[in-house]
């Protein structure tokens, strides 16, 4: 078994990020023309990464899905980002922050990468705002805090409920700054599908004109994967329609490991499902825990009444009489799962019974309409635009959906995986959420990788292997063109025969998912589920029906392979979860709680990552990173 | 809960590629669930005819909560639909009547070919962006965020202009096909944070001269694209536009 090596370095935890940067190897500023650079995703992660790397002179080629890369899902993040810079005088700093994503993470993160993280935060405040992101503002010209789950501090910038938008387009603009110059190229509309190697290094990809089929082939001196998470394994979630694993996945297939992959976020609050055509839910954002109330009526009988006619006798606001300190704002994963409980008992509303209230009355009564307004103006609107139901008047109804994974490709200190000059930013990697990811960390992590790490660890790279030129004519290339080829051109021959849409198929993969790998597991439901998915996946092979041809425009095609590797992912994914034998953040094995009801850790046997490597025949073989804790102490979780 | 489903029909535009011309053809939609999205609807009609052996419907969509900006096209002559600040993602299928006659087609503007059926393609708009809608800063040390104080009044307009999410309807909508609306709206965002003074004159510039250079038509204060904006972004926007444009001329080059 290789040994992973996290390239950690020494020293105290302040000092680690800067002795690093000390101690890496410069890329002369004329030799960076020299380079080519592939960034494949130009979300939150690959937009930073890819203006970033173009303005210090690399030649930057950046692929994306959509027709545009400010269309990228990042754009649909609603409540904020953190930062530790303490404006509102509340105790907050940098330790703060650390602490409270390694505790938010139940302590199954690495401590160096995460106080890096807290350590660039405020730089990406910094960035943006020089970016002209329209940051919301308090009447006197600074800028505006709000408080998000997990944490006792105000340290959640935000801009409107479109903190993602904003930032993405901050992104964006300095990306589309660089194609003007000439330093990026721009590929629209183009899907990787396949990573090259040569002599055990990642030199290049095979990429899908999503428009016209045709396959292209793209050499570099390296790779750089922001190509978010993999939530879409679980069909509805709130991930946008596009949101895939492919490109991570097969960068798996060729030897970079995958950790973690168990560790998924069901966020509590949104709009719960309301019949089996959708192929999405929608997020209310987090922030609305900051004034709204999560309820459920006391009493069973009560569940079909009007809201407004129960008193508050009769309510139970279960988050805050079960956790006094935190009241609503306890992370995601204790929200959810309390939700879950709360319907299991039969006190859920709405028509299906899978539903808590989350109550905007006190606070309108408080501050009044216009403050809410103001706040939650477009979530209000949102919610309103789905459920035809007004939120000033009736609570919103809210259920947990799939959110975010915070598993992902393995990566160490400087985001390189297990394959050398393939670099893994955002939510693509598993780096700094541990089990549980707390909510405004995501943009948080994702434009630090992109900003502040991966243009620098690109470069080490780059000096450190003295990386020479390949051309697409190598042939590697070819092999790896051809075995794209023949993956769609057996799909499409199975398609042509086949009975089930891969809809069908892919709703069928998502049910299982929620059941047995969603927000309660067990060993048997987990074992039955690697059944269920590995017949899917039979079933996939031998009948499912996909319309029109390669060389076209094709959205089917497209979901298609899409849903072929989400059919492997997720029994990775089960099998992770049946393995680890304790319950941590988002990963709870009910087996494993407190007598209480908690998540009970196994720190004695557990506190590792697990890395998964690729075998054809099946059987992954699990390689162990052990985590060291040198600066705070493994603690039990307690929002009480 | 009585779910009352209701039966649409449909007359969609399909066209096979930038190169071919295409057509109206007829589908019925039934048991349509008038809390379906306009787009759930037509994932339905597709499963549909994809088990028939048809070719589905092609149109695009991500996010589908109105952010992205991806979905668009004309909804009996209005782009999005006739819902006022409404994507078709968020249009609902209850603004529908039972029986009613549904003509979708694809965005129509020179600026944005046709791919495939509903699908179009907008690139002009990133090239716009390109010539200039951005704050010259590079990635690296800046001053505490908090150095640069912007009002909350001058910062909620700029959120207002930067609110735009880049779909297109303004131009689809627009008879001239002028793209004012959405280059407008980034030229006024930064016109009015102080983050974008420095640029104010070459950005004006730049941009109005790319929009001319893509194809899209001069606009002739019509307010069609005001009317169609998802995000309501205010003609006001297209005026500020006019006059830092022509504050740019007056200016030294
Ligand atoms: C509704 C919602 C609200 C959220 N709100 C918040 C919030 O308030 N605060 C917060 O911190 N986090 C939030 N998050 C989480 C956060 O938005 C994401 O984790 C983050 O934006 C991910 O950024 P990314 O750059 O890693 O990936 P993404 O933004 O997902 O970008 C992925 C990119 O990869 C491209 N891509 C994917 N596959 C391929 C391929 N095969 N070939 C080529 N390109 C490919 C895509 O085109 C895209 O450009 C929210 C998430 C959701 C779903
Ligand atoms: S799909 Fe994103 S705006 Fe409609």
């Amino acid at each position: 078994m290789t040994k992973l090596d996290a390239r950690m370095p020494e020293g105290p935890l302040q000092e680690k990020w800067g002795h690093r940067l000390e101690e890496m190897k410069l890329v002369a500023p004329n030799n960076k023309k020299k380079h080519n650079i592939i960034v494949v995703g130009t979300g939150l992660a690959g937009g930073s990464a890819a203006a970033t790397l173009g303005e210090l002179g690399y030649n930057v080629k950046a692929f994306c899905i959509q027709d545009s890369p400010r269309r990228a899902h990042s754009i649909a993040a609603q409540g904020g980002i953190n930062a530790a810079k303490n404006y509102p005088n509340d105790g907050d700093s940098i330790w703060r922050l650390f602490y409270d994503t390694i505790k938010g993470g139940d302590f199954r993160s690495r401590e160096g990468n995460v106080y890096r993280l807290a350590e660039v935060s405020n730089n990406i405040i910094d960035q943006a705002v020089a970016q002209g992101v329209p940051f919301a503002r308090e009447y006197g010209g600074e800028l505006a805090n709000r408080s998000f789950g997990g944490a006792q501090v105000s340290r959640t910038f935000y801009a409107r409920g479109q903190t993602g938008q904003q930032l993405l387009l901050g992104a964006y603009q300095a990306l589309m700054r660089q194609v003007d110059r000439g330093k990026v190229k721009m590929y629209p509309r183009q899907e990787m599908l396949d990573l090259v190697k040569i002599d055990g290094v990642a030199r290049g990809i095979i990429t899908r004109n999503l428009i016209t089929g045709q396959i292209e082939r793209h050499s570099a001196d390296a790779v750089v994967l922001c190509t978010g998470g993999y939530g879409r394994t679980y069909f509805l979630s709130t991930n946008a329609f596009n949101s895939n694993a492919t490109a991570a996945w097969r960068c798996h297939k060729r030897g970079a490991y995958f950790a973690n992959p168990c560790y998924v976020q069901i966020h509590p609050t949104c709009i719960p499902q309301s019949g089996d055509y959708q192929s999405k839910l929608t997020l209310m954002s987090e922030s609305l825990r900051n004034d709204g109330r999560v309820w459920v009526p006391k009493n069973k009988e009560d569940i079909g009444k009007p809201p407004h006619q129960i008193p508050d006798a009769d309510r139970d606001y279960y988050l805050e009489r079960k956790y006094p300190a935190f009241g609503n704002l306890v992370p995601r994963d204790v929200a959810s799962r309390n939700a879950k409980y709360v319907c299991d008992e039969g006190r859920g509303v709405g028509a299906t019974g899978r539903a808590v209230y989350l109550d905007f009355r006190d606070a309108i009564k408080e501050q009044g309409r216009d403050a809410i307004e103001d706040k939650y103006g477009n979530l209000f609107h949102m919610y309103h635009k789905i459920t035809d139901e007004d939120p000033y008047e009736v609570p919103m109804r809210i259920y947990p959906a799939v959110h975010y994974t915070m598993g992902g490709l393995w990566v160490d200190y400087e985001l390189m995986s297990t394959i050398p000059g393939l670099f893994v930013a955002g939510e693509a990697n598993f780096s700094d959420h541990g089990a549980n990811r707390l909510g405004a960390s995501a943009l948080m992590q994702g434009l630090a990788d992109g900003y502040f790490v991966v243009p620098f660890t690109v470069g080490n790279f780059i000096a450190e292997y003295d990386v020479k030129p390949v051309g697409t004519d190598h042939k590697a290339f070819d092999a790896a063109e051809k075995d794209v080829r023949d993956q769609i051109k057996k799909m499409l021959d199975v398609g042509k025969q086949g009975s089930r849409t891969v809809i069908d198929i892919y709703k069928d993969l998502g049910k299982i998912m929620y059941d047995e790998v969603g927000m309660s597991r067990t060993g048997d439901g987990l074992k039955r589920a690697q059944d269920v998915i590995s017949g899917l996946r039979e079933e996939f092979w031998k009948d499912v029906k996909i319309p029109g041809r390669a060389d076209d425009y094709n959205k089917m095609l497209e979901l298609a392979g899409r849903l072929a590797d989400f059919l492997e992912l997720a029994e990775l994914m089960a099998t992770d979860a049946l393995e680890r034998e304790e319950s941590c953040g988002g990963h709870f094995r009910e087996e494993y709680q407190t007598d209480e009801g908690e998540a009970l850790r196994n720190d004695e046997e557990f506190c590792y990552v697990a890395a998964w490597e690729y075998s054809e025949d099946g059987k992954p073989t699990k390689h162990k990173e052990e985590l060291e804790f040198e600066n705070v102490e493994l603690a039990t979780r307690s929002y009480k | 809960m009585a779910q009352e489903t209701m039966t649409v029909h449909l007359k969609v535009w399909r066209q096979a590629g930038p190169e071919e011309s295409g057509s109206f053809q007829n589908y019925t939609a039934e048991n349509v669930n008038p809390h379906m999205s306009f787009l759930e609807m037509l994932d339905v009609v597709n499963e549909d005819l994809i088990h028939k052996g048809e070719e589905p419907i092609e149109f695009d969509s991500d996010c589908r909560e109105g952010i992205c900006g991806t979905c668009g096209f004309v909804i009996n002559g209005q782009a999005h639909g006739e819902e006022r600040g409404t994507t078709v993602c968020q249009l609902h299928m209850r603004s529908f009547s039972d029986g009613d006659t549904i003509v979708i087609e694809p965005w129509r503007a020179k600026a944005f070919p046709v791919i495939k059926d509903l699908v179009v393609d907008r690139r002009a708009f990133d090239r716009i962006i390109a010539a200039g809608g951005y704050v010259s800063v590079g990635t690296g040390p800046k001053p505490d965020a908090n150095s640069i104080k912007v009002g909350k009044d001058v910062s909620d307009q700029a959120f207002d202009s930067a609110a735009c999410i880049g779909c297109g309807a303004c131009v689809a909508a627009c008879p001239n096909a002028s793209a004012s609306l959405f280059t407008g709206a980034k030229i006024t965002q930064l016109a009015m944070l102080p983050q974008g003074h420095p640029e104010r004159t070459r950005r004006v510039r730049e941009m109005v001269h790319q929009m001319q250079e893509e194809g899209f038509g001069n606009c002739s204060n019509i307010g069609e694209c005001e009317a169609v904006c998802p995000k309501e972004i205010s003609l006001s926007n297209i005026a500020k536009m006019k006059r830092e444009y022509l504050r740019a001329m007056f200016s030294d080059s």
